[in-house]
C-alpha cells in the first residue's frame, strides 16, 4: 500500500464517474497497481468532454500551462495524498485540439516539460508541446504522407531586392507532372519554411493536388529577415512581393500573370503582410488566405495592449477599417477561438464582407499554432483554388 | 448513334495497371488505336501505355488535333467556346435545382418512422430527382443538337480532314482503348471528331473518365468533397457505346460505401443501370448481351450493400 492518507481529493466529488476514481477509490493501491493502471491507458484521457490530466513524479506542485485565451493560463493539479500521483480534470469541448506544457515545481525550482505521459506533440520554432485531442477532434489524413500521391519538387532560388536592398531567398514548390506547357496559379506563402516544416505545407499541397482538390499550382514560399517589422504594414514587403518577386518568377516559370491566378496567404504576422499588401496593390491579387491574423485595432486613440511592436498593425488596421476596400475578389480568414486573437479576426469580416468581395470565416477550437493553420488549409485553399475534383477520374 | 458488341470497362490502372491482360484475352493481332485526349497537355505522355500494350499503341492524339483546329478555324472555336459556356450555365442552374431536391430526398429518409405514406413520398421524391436528371440531359442534347445544326462540325473542311486520317487509322486498328483523365474534356473531343461514328465495330477498353464517357450518361460522384454537401450530379450524355451501366471508378475513395442509405439512394436513382464500383484494376465486360464482372467489379444493390459482381 502506497497510499498513508484516506484523504480524498476534490476531484472525486465533482468527477464521480471519470476512470481516476479507480486509483483515489482503491484503499489498497499499491505501486504495482499504479504502473498497471496507467499502462492500459492512453493520456490524458477523454472521456466526453472531461479531460483528465495526470502526473507521475515528485514535485512540490503541479500546474497546467497552456495558451487557451479565456482561461486561468495555469491550472493546479492536485495532488493524490500517499502517492507520487497528480491529477487535474478539466473541460476540453468536442473537436478541440488543445496544446500545453506541465509547470513542475520542485524544491523551488520550476521547469516547464512536456507530458511525459501523452505521446502527441506539436512543433512549432519554439520547440513543441503536448496536444490533447477533444473528442471527435480528427487529425486529417490530407496532411498525411500518402503512398499514392505524387510528389511535387522545390526550387531554391535566390534574389536581390531593391525593396530591402539585400538578397532574398526563395523556395519554389512546383507540382508533380509539372509541365512548362501549362499556365499554372500561384501561392505566395509568409513564413514558407515555418509552413513546411511545423504545417506540413509540402505534404498538403501534394495530397490536396492528387486528390483534386485544389489545381496544380505553383507555391513561392518566403522567408523574412526580420519578421516583425517587415510583415507589419511595411511598405518595403509589399513592393519587394509584388514589384520584385511575383514578376521575377511569373517571368521565370509558367503561371498565369492574372490577378485570377494570384493568391497570398500568411498567419499570424504573416496575414498582415498578406492584407496590408493587397492593400498597397488593390487588384493584383485576387485571393487572399489569412489564418489567425494578428489584425489589432483600437476604436478610439491609437493606445493599444500589444507592445510597440502592433504600432504600425494597429495604424494600418485602424486605416482598413475605417475605409474598408475591395482589394481582392476572395478571402478566407480562419482563426482558433481559442486564441485572444479571435475578437480581432470576428470583427474584421464584416468590414470585409462590406466591400463586396467574397469572404469565408471559418473557426477552430484550437489556438495560435501551426497545426491549427494547417487544419484549415483544405477548406481554405480548395475554396480560393477549387480543384477538377467532379471532372477529373484517372 | 450504335452501342459496340463488346465493351471492356476497366478500374483504375494506375496502381494496377490490367489493361495489357484485358487486350491480350481478345487475341487481337496488330495495333491498338488509344485515346487519351482527357489527359489534356499530357496527353501525348503515354509511354507506359504504350508499354502496356505491349508496344503496339497507336494514339489518336485528339486533344492536340482540336487545340489546332480551333487555332486554325476561329469562327468554329468562338462558336465551340460559347456553347461550352451555355453547358456551363446549364449545369450550375440544374445543380442549384438538384441541390434542393436532394435535401429534400435525405430528409425523408432520415427520417426515422416507417409508412405507406411516407414510403410514397420517398419514392416521390426521388422521382422527382430523377425526372430532374433526365430533363437536364435532353436539354444538354438539345444544345448539342442546335450545335451540331447550325455548324455542322463534321462538315467543315478541317474537322473532315482529321476524321478521314481517324478514320484511315480505326480502320486497321482492330481495338480502341480510351483512357480516363477529365471527363468533360474527353467527352467534348470525342464528340467533336464524332469517333463513335468512325467506329468498325471493333472492341472497346476504357476504364476511368474513358469508361464513363461511353455510356449513355456521364454521372459525376464525390460523396466528400472539400466544398459542398457532395452530391452526385449527371454531366452529360454520353457517346452511347455501351448501356445499362453507371460506371464508378474510384468508388472506394470517392463514395462513402459504407453508408447504405447513401448507396441505396444512388442505386434507386440510376435505376435501371446497374451503378458498378470498379476497383483499381478491376474489370467490367459486355459480351453483347450481358455485364459480367471479376472480383474487382462491385454492384452497388438497392439495399445499399455491395455485391462482387463475380461471385
Amino acid at each position: 500500500m502506497i497510499r498513508s492518507m484516506r484523504q480524498k481529493p476534490v476531484i472525486e466529488q465533482e468527477r464521480g464517474s471519470l476512470a481516476i476514481r479507480e486509483l483515489i477509490d482503491d484503499e489498497d493501491l499499491t505501486r504495482a497497481k499504479v504502473d498497471a493502471w496507467i499502462g492500459a491507458r492512453t493520456f490524458p484521457i477523454i472521456e466526453g468532454s472531461s479531460c483528465t490530466f495526470l502526473y507521475r513524479g515528485e514535485a512540490d506542485e503541479v500546474h497546467l500551462r497552456h495558451w487557451i485565451f479565456g482561461l486561468p493560463s495555469s491550472q493546479s493539479f492536485q495532488h493524490l495524498p500517499g502517492t507520487d500521483l497528480w491529477v487535474l480534470v478539466m473541460d476540453v469541448p468536442p473537436n478541440s485540439r488543445v496544446e500545453y506544457k506541465l509547470e513542475v515545481i520542485h524544491h523551488g525550482h520550476a521547469r516547464w516539460v512536456e507530458d511525459p505521459l501523452n505521446p502527441h506533440r506539436a512543433r512549432d520554432p519554439f520547440g513543441a508541446n503536448s496536444v490533447i485531442f477533444g473528442a471527435g477532434y480528427e487529425s486529417p489524413t490530407w496532411a498525411e504522407a500518402d503512398a499514392e500521391t505524387r510528389q511535387g519538387t522545390f526550387e531554391d532560388i535566390t534574389m536581390p531586392s531593391e525593396a530591402f536592398g539585400d538578397e532574398r531567398r526563395v523556395t519554389i514548390y512546383l507540382p508533380a507532372r509539372f509541365r512548362r506547357t501549362r499556365r499554372y496559379p500561384l501561392l505566395v506563402v509568409h513564413d514558407g519554411g515555418d509552413y513546411l516544416q511545423y504545417s506540413g505545407l509540402k505534404t498538403v499541397l501534394d495530397n490536396l493536388i492528387h486528390r483534386l482538390e485544389i489545381p496544380e499550382l505553383i507555391a513561392v514560399l518566403t522567408y523574412p529577415q526580420d519578421r516583425l517589422r517587415e510583415y507589419a504594414d511595411d511598405e518595403r514587403h509589399a513592393r519587394f512581393l509584388t514589384e520584385e518577386l511575383v514578376p521575377k518568377v511569373e517571368a521565370d516559370f509558367p503561371l498565369r500573370g492574372t490577378p485570377g491566378g494570384r493568391c497570398i496567404m500568411g498567419a499570424s504576422f504573416g496575414a498582415v503582410a498578406a492584407l496590408s499588401t493587397a492593400v498597397r496593390y488593390p487588384g493584383f491579387y485576387s485571393r487572399l488566405l489569412l489564418q489567425s491574423g494578428s489584425f489589432a485595432f483600437t476604436d478610439i486613440g491609437t493606445q493599444h495592449q500589444r507592445g510597440p511592436l502592433f504600432d504600425p498593425v494597429v495604424a494600418f488596421m485602424n486605416a482598413f477599417r475605417s475605409a474598408p476596400a475591395k482589394v481582392v475578389e476572395r478571402t478566407f480568414v480562419s482563426c482558433g477561438i481559442y486564441e485572444s486573437l479571435i475578437y480581432e479576426n470576428r470583427s474584421l469580416v464584416p468590414f470585409l464582407q462590406s466591400t463586396g468581395m467574397e469572404v469565408r470565416f471559418i473557426e477552430a477550437r484550437d489556438g495560435h499554432n501551426w497545426e491549427n493553420w494547417r487544419d484549415r488549409l483544405r477548406e481554405g485553399l480548395s475554396w480560393l483554388y477549387p480543384g477538377p475534383l467532379w471532372m477529373v477520374y484517372e | 448513334m450504335k452501342s459496340s458488341s463488346h465493351v471492356i470497362l476497366l478500374g483504375p490502372q494506375r496502381l494496377k495497371p490490367t489493361l495489357g491482360a484485358a487486350v491480350r484475352t481478345l487475341g487481337l493481332d496488330g495495333r491498338i488505336a488509344t485515346i487519351t485526349a482527357g489527359w489534356q497537355e499530357r496527353e501525348a505522355d503515354d509511354q507506359e501505355l504504350h508499354y502496356h500494350l505491349d508496344g503496339r499503341s497507336i494514339n489518336l492524339r485528339l486533344y492536340q488535333r482540336a487545340e489546332e483546329l480551333f487555332e486554325n478555324d476561329p469562327e468554329f472555336a468562338e462558336a465551340h467556346r460559347a456553347r461550352q459556356e451555355t453547358l456551363q450555365r446549364l449545369q450550375e442552374l440544374y445543380e442549384l435545382r438538384l441541390a434542393h431536391a436532394l435535401e429534400a430526398v435525405i430528409e425523408l429518409f432520415r427520417r426515422p418512422d416507417k409508412s405507406a405514406l411516407l414510403d410514397e413520398e420517398r419514392g416521390e421524391a426521388l422521382e422527382a430527382v430523377r425526372t430532374l436528371d433526365a430533363r437536364h440531359l435532353a436539354r444538354v442534347a438539345e444544345v448539342h443538337a442546335a450545335f451540331e445544326e447550325r455548324w455542322k462540325p463534321t462538315e467543315r473542311e478541317e474537322i473532315a480532314r482529321e476524321r478521314q486520317r481517324l478514320s484511315e487509322i480505326l480502320c486497321w486498328t482492330p481495338a480502341l482503348a480510351i483512357a480516363g483523365g477529365h471527363v468533360a474534356v474527353l467527352l467534348n473531343r470525342l464528340r467533336l471528331f464524332d469517333i463513335a461514328g468512325l467506329l468498325t465495330g471493333q472492341p472497346i477498353i476504357a476504364w476511368s473518365a474513358g469508361a464513363m464517357a461511353i455510356g449513355q450518361r456521364v454521372v459525376l460522384f464525390h460523396d466528400n468533397p472539400p466544398q459542398g454537401p457532395g452530391h452526385a450530379s449527371v454531366l452529360d450524355v454520353g457517346l452511347g457505346l455501351c448501356k445499362g451501366v453507371v460506371p464508378l471508378p474510384h468508388a472506394w475513395r470517392r463514395l462513402k460505401l459504407e453508408d447504405v442509405g447513401r448507396v441505396s439512394r444512388l442505386v434507386r436513382r440510376f435505376h435501371p443501370d446497374l451503378c458498378i464500383a470498379l476497383a483499381d484494376g478491376g474489370k467490367l465486360e459486355w459480351d453483347g448481351k450481358k455485364w459480367h464482372g471479376d472480383e474487382g467489379a462491385h454492384r452497388l444493390r438497392k439495399d445499399g450493400r455491395l455485391e462482387v459482381m463475380a461471385a
